[in-house]
């Protein structure tokens, strides 16, 4: 006996099976974004005082590039868009344009991971650096004359290197002052490129990039992105099978094949639809 | 005669492309996508599993027994194996006894009575029930098996890592578990977790699969109202497991991070290990994790019982020759406890401060949902009056699941009364309670199960006399495991000390400790019980009884309509059900059990 409904609706419920099974696993997937998103509320509201947000340095708020933010949520509502134009280009027999629609969603996908990936470099690259009598600055860090390499993590500063190295001091590129809600300070006459500040290291507190170590924040929000990031390369590597390889099946059962578009555009949305709630909560609020 | 063959079968495989085709050992049992191989592969597994987490426990409870002394024959073993520093002289130092005791609860929870549960009896009987020819996805199937055998071995192989396996307990709590090995960045706390996420990868395709299955390939006239019980329960575990392992997997996460890449989702601020300050940032939250693992930890209870009862009203059904009372007020039961082990969850953390009101509340939906759990049970009891009741071996290992797990469910509400909960958390108690829900509750339905569709399995019958002989041990013995366990509770023996509570108890209450003497003499009992278990089931594959029929037992449902042992794709003809599932003793019918396929 075959497995029925694999492609073909049951009367009854309305729906074949991989449709079925692509709703059951979003809704797993909620359930685990909404355990990060909840871990996310609960460590900000329980913080301890001067802590999130940090008195010194008026964290975490405005650490996030907003502009670059917001071109990403475009290029992922672009993809959004142009996947269900696809499968809509299918359900009209057009097999040139889902192909190029396709292609479109794949390559937003790649530009999509590709900025974040800057975004990323640029956090690695940064330091904070907290000193003893309780001011703190960031910036980006040199270390006798050299910028540390910015992915490799070995390559990374901190404290206990420093001190083992015999390294007498640092110099930092001080980046804007900011207050509280994370807006850059204007104070009349400073200037606001970023000034050279020579630190010694008998002064330091504390020191590190801008990694999960340094701070909770960061730690949400390199696990949520990345896990997100994860679920976009995993999706646009489906869909690009599917415009290739995959679409073989165009041939030989074109509506088996609308329904795998079909399936692998929900899941496509749901990925764009957690990056509609990630944004805000991590870059605006 | 050749040619006869090959025309007989290639026209009984109509619309195959694959006709002729005979698979190798590799695609038959390794690589294999039919549900019922899937469903003996995870069987097998998960028995294997079993019985490593109760060796574990036997180690331990010789030692709690007789604190100081070698433990025999495997106390050497053990010594060389893992190191003096670990079995000092063949005793279990402080920290191989945490490791043992975190093994046992996450062997036996995730590797062996989940997967028995829902992996082997679910996959097995669950399409043969609903009259379907496989699950939705045979392939995503196959993957959940290879998955979660990778998960076994990387828990198993964490045991050889330097610095030992996990040892915070199966609920890993935080920041403990972050700390108990700074020596060893990758640790065998990191095994466990990257062990859990693949085992949550596991049975997240499972419980998309099942119910995909059961919402889809129901055959004609399968309404959801005619469907067994036992697919029901099924069903509600697998939103259970879609539902609440998702959360763990991101506490999971959390957790690897703030070991590998020192966070600190879980490490508040100013944490002081053996003297000296964490070098964290800290900011985070120790009632997080327990939060995100309770919120798992909790729907687990109700996956590792709702398919025991599932099997027990199969296997009741059929031996008191009786429809079940209350079918459908059982049905409507098992979904509010699903609904409702959802939001019970911080009654596990009464004791961590995290407030009266909130303990209020989850006191509250606590004692709510005994209601449909006590509905179910005595549905079950109900089931019982006025049945000539056959006393084999299934029935009377699912007679005596319903007052074992009796014991266990109302030994659980002064658990789950914040006042109460106060006195006898973490104590003995606390262990004894949830044992004899899972040990003699579920383990016993698994037997039930076992010798329930054992003949539709293999197609032999497993003995009677041994079967008996099995039970009757059993139940002797875990009740004398269990049981004491109460009373030490009651005398306030905490679950943690390795020494079995010598240095607290010693010369201030000997009944306690004597206590312990009992309790371990009374588990190698139990080992001993299984031995007829073990014999009888290896004996019967190969020279127990032939069935005489495909239904041995006059059973209604539509897995005994299949062929026997069922091949590939189930059913000879389509399946038809025209009926409920448990008609028998009907009144003018003319034997008394009608099959749902037969035609009225």
């Amino acid at each position: 006996m075959e497995i029925p409904y694999t492609y073909k609706a049951r009367p009854d419920t309305g729906l074949y099976n991989a449709k079925v099974g692509i709703w059951l696993f979003l809704a797993s997937e909620i359930m685990l974004f909404g355990a990060l998103f909840s871990a996310y509320i609960l460590l900000r509201v329980s913080a301890p005082d001067g802590f999130w947000p940090d008195v010194a340095l008026a964290w975490p708020r405005g650490l996030l590039n907003i502009p670059i933010g917001t071109f990403n949520t475009a290029v992922l509502i672009t993809s959004s868009v142009t996947v269900v134009l696809a499968w809509a280009a299918l359900k009209m027999n057009n097999f040139a344009r889902f192909r190029w629609l396709m292609v479109v969603t794949v390559l937003c996908a790649f530009a999509f991971l590709g900025i974040k990936s800057f975004e990323y470099n640029d956090k690695f690259s940064h330091y904070v650096v907290r000193l003893k009598d309780g001011k703190a600055v960031t910036g980006h860090l040199e270390v006798n004359g050299k910028h540390p390499g910015f992915w490799n993590f070995a390559d990374q500063w901190n404290l206990g290197r420093l001190e083992a190295e015999k390294v007498e001091h640092i110099e930092i590129a001080v980046d804007p002052a900011r207050d509280i809600h994370g807006h850059v300070k204007h104070v009349e006459g400073a200037s606001h490129d970023h000034a050279k500040q020579k630190i010694a290291t008998s002064d330091i507190a504390f020191l590190g990039s801008y990694t999960p170590a340094t701070h909770p924040f960061f730690a949400v929000y390199f696990l949520i992105t990345a896990l997100h990031g994860l679920h976009v390369l995993g999706g646009a590597l489906v869909l690009a099978y599917f415009a290739f390889p995959g679409a073989k099946m165009w041939k030989t059962n074109p509506e088996q094949f609308t329904n795998r578009i079909e399936v692998g555009g929900l899941f496509w949305h749901f990925v764009d639809l957690v990056w509609i709630f990630l944004f805000p909560v991590v870059y605006l609020l | 005669m050749q040619a006869t063959d090959t025309h007989a079968h290639a026209h009984g495989h109509k619309g195959h492309s694959h006709d002729h085709h005979e698979p190798g050992f590799f695609s038959k049992y390794i690589f294999s996508t039919d549900h019922k191989v899937i469903g003996v592969q995870y069987g097998v597994a998960s028995l294997i599993f079993l019985f490593f987490g109760f060796l574990l426990v036997l180690a331990m409870r010789f030692q709690l027994a007789n604190p100081g002394k070698p433990i025999p024959v495997v106390g050497a073993l053990l010594e060389k194996l893992l190191g003096s520093d670990m079995a000092p002289g063949g005793n279990l130092s402080g920290d191989l006894y945490n490791s043992f005791g975190a093994m046992h609860g996450t062997i036996m929870v995730f590797l062996a009575i989940v997967p028995i549960l829902f992996g082997a009896f679910g996959n097995y009987v669950t399409p043969l029930q609903i009259g379907a020819p496989d699950m939705a996805f045979p392939r995503l199937n196959m993957a959940s098996f290879h998955v979660y055998f990778i998960g076994g071995v990387v828990m198993f192989a964490s045991f050889f890592t330097p610095g030992g396996t996990a040892r915070s307990g199966w609920t890993s709590y935080s920041p403990l578990a972050s700390v108990t090995d700074l020596a060893n960045h990758f640790d065998g706390q990191t095994y466990w977790l990257i062990g859990m996420v693949f085992l949550i990868t596991s049975s997240l395709l499972g419980s998309v699969n099942f119910i995909a299955t059961i919402i889809q390939l129901r055959c004609r006239g399968m309404s959801w109202m005619r469907m067994p019980f036992f697919v029901w329960a099924q069903f509600v575990t697998a939103f259970l497991l879609l539902l609440a392992f998702p959360p763990l997997e991101a506490a999971g996460l959390m957790q690897l991070m703030d070991n590998l890449f020192g966070s600190s989702f879980f490490l508040p601020q100013g944490l002081v290990v053996n003297g000296t300050a964490l070098a964290v940032s800290g900011g985070g939250s120790p009632l997080l994790w327990q939060h995100l693992f309770w919120f798992l930890g909790h729907p687990e209870v109700y996956v590792l019982i709702l398919p025991a009862i599932g099997i027990v009203s199969e296997v009741i059904a059929n031996n008191t020759r009786k429809p079940l009372w209350g079918y459908k007020s059982m049905v409507y039961s098992a979904m509010s406890v699903g609904f409702l082990s959802f939001i019970v969850w911080a009654h596990h953390m009464y004791l961590t401060g995290m407030g009266t009101k909130v303990a209020t509340f989850f006191q509250t939906t606590t004692m709510m949902i005994s209601i449909p759990s006590v509905i179910i049970l005595t549905a079950l009891f109900i089931s019982l009056w006025g049945g000539s009741i056959r006393f084999n071996a299934a029935s009377l290992f699912a007679l005596s699941f319903l007052p074992m797990f009796g014991i266990g469910g109302l030994t659980g509400l002064p658990l789950g009364f914040n006042a109460s909960d106060i006195y006898l958390h973490d104590s003995y108690y606390v262990i004894g309670h949830f044992h004899y829900v899972v040990a003699p509750g579920t383990m016993f339905a698994v037997f039930a199960g076992i010798y329930y569709w054992f003949p539709k399995i293999t197609g032999r019958m497993m003995n009677e006399t041994l079967g008996k002989l099995h039970w009757a041990g059993s139940l002797f013995f875990m009740n004398c495991v269990f049981a004491p366990m109460f009373i030490q509770g009651f005398k306030g023996m905490s679950r943690r000390m390795y020494d079995g509570g010598t240095t607290y108890f010693e010369g201030v209450d000997p009944t306690a400790l004597s206590l312990n003497k009992m309790i371990t003499m009374c588990a190698v009992g139990l080992g001993v019980a299984q031995l007829p278990f073990i014999i009888n089931f290896f004996s019967s594959i190969f020279v127990g009884k032939k069935v005489s029929s495909d239904n041995p037992w006059d059973a209604t449902t539509l897995e005994w309509a299949t062929p026997t042992p069922p091949p590939h794709g189930n059913f000879a003809s389509e399946p038809v059900a025209y009926r409920g599932p448990y008609e028998y003793s009907v009144p003018g019918a003319k034997s008394d059990f009608t099959p749902q396929s037969e035609k009225p």
